[in-house]
């Protein structure tokens, strides 16, 4: 601490013209962005968000389902957010790859970690790893054009696919399996997963809860639009939908406003005839995957029935000794997204999150200084984009707290990274280049009515940055326009 | 879809809504919030967690509340963003109790 009462002395004061506090955010999903927009309401303050990606917006842009693209415009805040002065985007810059949070903590005042939860929770049952069983998350990076996920194959000549899982992951992906492709060509869907989606030969769609149709995890707006889809059926078994009298007491709650409405819509579900339907989204509840079966790949699972057991609020499913094989040639978990710890922070792996104090991370009883932490990485993968903000909001007030004992000395913030960034061949991607990237999506997708084609490589991605470099230089030298074809 | 803000929201100023929403698009005045559904994601979000159940879908309003469309539209159109949760008005904790909740 010698060192601290020493700069102390002779810095200026953090947060002032000649020392900007310098903050670096790693993750530029809606947490990092709305601790961003909090940090740039105080003056003398320099923002760096770094992104393993060239693209911006995490979740809003890979996990928000094509077609849902109101929820989409919320990327009009974030692009303000960017545009304002002090901050920057340092995309296409792993961080644990090409900068460690070590070297982070030496070259910004403050490190906030958002980098969300990018995986899924295992099942942890024999079978979960043969051909033809994914997770919710594969298939949501998929269709929404992540580069991460562009080598998977997902089996659509198969008749029957099982989802684990009644939350709205668990609705978006049997959403996306069910409409006819059609409906989603003018989306942003990225191109190679509507080629697959139209040649689906899926009828049968499984949507297995462990608990009753009264804990169904479901927001009621999105369980309703399963119903609306077009050809196509919700159907569920009137003898699933009896209640035990504490999930009736759940019910009468004045905060189970969307159970209600749940039990309601799987009510009329249950009346609905298969019919002619060509695809069929089937309900069940009470049931828990134990094995996934087949030789080469998935033929069927095997799901145990349960009871519930506990008291209202606090039922848990049991396993009874029955249980049923059902056949399916895919099976989807969605059983809540898991945050991937890193190197150099304390992490809890049963939760998936790094442990703090109101944002700030612990490496046990002790807050690390300087480093912190907001979204779901800190709080776990709930709630809605929004709730993001309020979570936001509360770890920029541990900053601010901290600010007086935080060590004041000058920071060079990503002026310190460029030497090591260009020693190692790291391109990064500026907000002006993801900019080029937007203009050039939007481009492709005007001829096909999409609201854009996404790239889905990040080759693809730089190569549009460089496109538009040499068009603006082109644009701006008439010799080089004279050769250009 | 239109969310709206209803009559419950009267003189509590709780704006647990306004620290969830993604988009800052609720507005006030001395009595309550109201939501510009131009800015307005559907996301929901404010419905829950709202402690006097004031924010509604339009299509989960009933007859009697279907006015309030139109003055979430008046209103947000003249009146100042919030984009900070407020300190609840005194009234607040005696309006809740009164509504039950």
């Amino acid at each position: 601490m010698r060192a601290t009462a020493m700069s102390a002395r002779t810095s200026p004061p953090l947060g002032s013209e000649s020392n900007p506090l310098r903050a670096a955010i790693v993750g530029s999903g809606p947490s990092g962005f709305y601790a961003a927009e909090v940090l740039l309401r105080r003056p003398h303050t320099r923002v760096d968000m770094f992104d393993a990606l060239p693209t911006p917006f995490g979740l809003v842009r890979s996990g928000v389902a094509p077609d849902h693209p109101k929820l989409k415009q919320v990327c009009l805040v974030y692009d303000r957010i960017a545009r304002s002065p002090g901050f920057t985007f340092l995309g296409n810059v792993t961080i644990g790859r090409d900068l460690s949070i070590a070297q982070l903590r030496g070259t910004y005042h403050v490190v906030v970690i958002a980098c969300g939860a990018s995986t899924d929770r295992r099942l942890g049952i024999p079978g979960e790893h043969l051909p033809g069983s994914h997770t919710a998350t594969e298939f949501v990076g998929w269709y929404n054009g992540h580069p991460d996920y562009q080598d998977r194959k997902f089996d659509f000549s198969q008749a029957a696919a099982v989802i684990i899982g009644q939350g709205n992951v668990a609705a978006d992906v049997a959403r996306i399996l069910a409409t006819p492709v059609d409906c989603l060509r003018t989306t942003d869907i990225c191109e190679a997963a509507l080629a697959a989606l139209a040649e689906s030969r899926i009828r049968d769609i499984y949507i297995i809860g462990r608990r009753g149709p009264a804990q169904a995890k479901f927001a009621s707006v999105e369980l309703k639009e399963l119903g609306r889809i077009r050809d196509c059926v919700g159907l569920c078994n009137e003898s699933d939908l009896g209640l035990n009298p504490a999930s009736q007491e759940e019910l009468a709650h004045p905060n189970s406003d969307d159970n209600r409405k749940n039990v309601e819509i799987f009510r009329s579900f249950a009346r609905n005839v298969a019919g002619p339907a060509p695809r069929r989204l089937h309900f069940r509840f009470l049931e828990t995957p134990i094995r996934i079966n087949g030789d080469s790949r998935v033929t069927s699972i095997t799901l145990a029935r349960n009871d519930l057991v506990g008291s209202k609020f606090e039922q848990v499913a049991a396993a009874t000794s029955t249980s049923a094989e059902l056949a399916c040639g895919l099976v989807f978990r969605s059983v809540g997204y898991k945050g991937v710890g890193l190197q150099g922070i304390t992490f809890d792996e049963t939760s998936g999150t790094i442990p703090n104090a109101k944002g700030r991370c612990l490496d046990g009883e002790k807050p690390v200084s300087g480093l912190y932490v907001t979204g779901w990485i800190k709080r776990g993968a709930t709630g809605l984009i929004g709730n993001n903000r309020a979570d936001s909001v509360e770890t920029v007030g541990s900053i601010i707290e901290d600010l007086a004992v935080l060590d004041p000395a000058p920071k060079p913030g990503a002026a310190g990274l460029a030497p090591a960034l260009s020693r190692d061949g790291i391109r990064v991607v500026s907000y002006a280049d993801w900019q080029a990237i937007d203009v050039s999506e939007r481009t492709r997708g005007q001829p096909k009515g999409k609201p854009r084609e996404k790239f889905t490589r990040i080759g693809e991605m730089i190569a549009a940055v460089d496109q538009a470099e040499v068009t603006q230089r082109g644009g701006a030298n008439e010799e080089v326009a004279e050769v250009e074809p | 879809m239109t969310i709206v803000v209803t009559d419950n929201c009267q003189l509590c100023r709780f704006t647990e809504c306004v620290s969830v929403c993604p988009v800052e698009c609720f507005h006030c005045d001395d009595r309550m919030v109201y939501i510009d559904n131009d800015v307005c994601i559907d996301c929901r979000a404010c419905i829950p967690v709202c402690p006097v159940k004031a924010i509604f879908a339009e299509e989960d309003l009933s007859p009697e509340q279907g006015h309030w469309v139109a003055v979430n539209a008046e209103k947000s159109r003249v009146l100042p963003i919030i984009s900070e949760k407020q300190d609840p008005l005194p009234t607040a904790e005696g309006r809740r109790a009164e509504l039950g909740y």
